[in-house]
């Protein structure tokens, strides 16, 4: 009886904790938010972190794309070729890269390599007592800080992610058509018959949208809530990585569900 | 002001290949370029079977793309399947006696429309409905056509 009284406490606490800090988290973006329009009024700011967050992750984005396009088609073509399709191989490449691998991998990627140096940026000026000191000389911490860095992943991700779709399809083009010898007419025509800007370019786009809106949401929470110690740090650091990418996970099954089930 | 000015043209650049990539996914990539996607009249036809015709498949007139399938519902008056089509607004001379039938393309590819133009003088315009149609072949009633005249035979 006691066992179960005790786990169900376990139960409720969890419950409510979730609660509360999704709360403080949604309370915590609407201050950011508000802060926008000061942001714009010094784009300076903007483009620093535009600079450290987009510019700087263009290098591990290429990189994936470039590979993930090669092995997608390498693979694609080993299984389509047994069945004379081989020409529906630049259809494969483009629509799972524009429709899943694009947004979802841009995402992930950017968490790890953008989301995790916000969060411990964030979480390091907060351990060192500097966003307190901005405090102190009326300088609010979220506008100045955290708005800029906000809105620059959101900006940031949907540009890395068409920059990932694009590169991938030509380095799938590279390894189909110049290396394995599929019909470049025929890959590049097919693609061009069945990838709908509408409901693919632009639903791929909105989803790395959302994604860019949640990862940068999550690590700049991550970070300004903080522990200011070196362990908590390290813990928000780990947190936002694996929340984030559980949330792109799990919000790009629904966005794939609504999106693309007809 | 130097590292500043670095940091501005850098993020310019990425911009700005990023709006390019865009382009290229527009115009090269998806069919963009080469279908007006929402310019165009709507014509619709009733067919007795549809087959696995989709939404969003082609319209072909000899072979040419000229607009896309996009509705496909069943009409409970005529007991009809009735099948929206956007054509293109450069077609506006299919006369108004043009058959629309389903085929398939190649052995076990999607199905899409192929109109075949009449002889009126009168053209199909916004709202107008295909009269003549032809439904899709289902292989399953081919070969039972076969099969009835394979016993009947002798």
């Amino acid at each position: 009886m006691v066992f179960f009284a005790n786990s169900l406490q376990g139960i409720g606490a969890f419950v409510l904790n979730s609660l509360a800090s999704l709360g403080r988290a949604s309370l915590f973006l609407s201050q950011v938010l508000l802060g926008i329009k000061d942001v714009l009024l010094r784009p300076q700011l903007l483009i620093k972190e535009l600079y450290s967050v987009g510019v700087l992750s263009l290098l591990i984005i290429v990189f994936s794309a470039i590979f993930v396009g090669m092995v997608l088609s390498l693979l694609g073509y080993v299984t389509l070729v047994d069945f004379g399709a081989e020409s529906s191989l630049g259809v494969l490449v483009s629509l799972s890269l524009i429709r899943e691998l694009g947004p979802v991998l841009s995402a992930l990627l950017f968490s790890g390599r953008a989301g995790s140096a916000l969060t411990a940026e964030i979480g390091l000026m907060k351990a060192t007592e500097q966003l307190a000191s901005m405090e102190m000389m009326a300088v609010d911490p979220i506008r100045r800080i955290v708005t800029p860095r906000f809105l620059a992943g959101f900006i940031s991700l949907p540009l890395l992610t068409i920059i990932f779709m694009a590169l991938g399809i030509y380095a799938g083009y590279l390894v189909g058509s110049v290396w394995l010898g599929v019909d470049e007419g025929s890959y590049w025509s097919l693609m061009q018959n069945k990838v709908e800007f509408w409901h693919d370019v632009v639903n791929g786009v909105i989803k790395s949208v959302v994604f860019g809106f949640v990862v940068t949401w999550v690590a700049v929470y991550q970070g300004y809530s903080a522990i200011p110690t070196s362990e908590g740090v390290s813990r928000a650091t780990t947190n936002s990585v694996v929340y984030s990418a559980l949330a792109v996970l799990g919000l790009d099954f629904i966005l794939t569900a609504m999106m693309f089930i007809n | 002001m130097g590292s500043s000015r670095k940091i501005e043209i850098f993020v310019g650049a990425f911009v700005l290949v990023a709006l390019l990539a865009f382009l290229v996914l527009a115009m090269n990539i998806s069919n963009l370029g080469s279908l007006g996607s929402d310019k165009g009249y709507e014509v619709t036809a009733q067919f007795d079977n549809v087959g696995g015709l989709q939404p969003r498949a082609k319209v072909t007139l000899s072979g040419v793309a000229v607009g896309r399938v996009t509705v496909i519902s069943y009409d409970k008056e005529s007991f009809q399947a009735v099948v929206t089509m956007k054509i293109n607004s450069g077609v506006d001379y299919l006369p108004s006696d043009t058959q629309a039938s389903i085929y398939t393309s190649g052995l076990l590819g999607e199905q899409y429309i192929s109109l075949e133009p009449g002889a009126e003088d009168d053209v199909l315009t916004e709202g107008s409905a295909v009269t003549l149609t032809q439904s899709a072949v289902v292989l399953e009633e081919i070969i039972g056509k076969l099969l009835v005249s394979f016993t009947t035979k002798d």
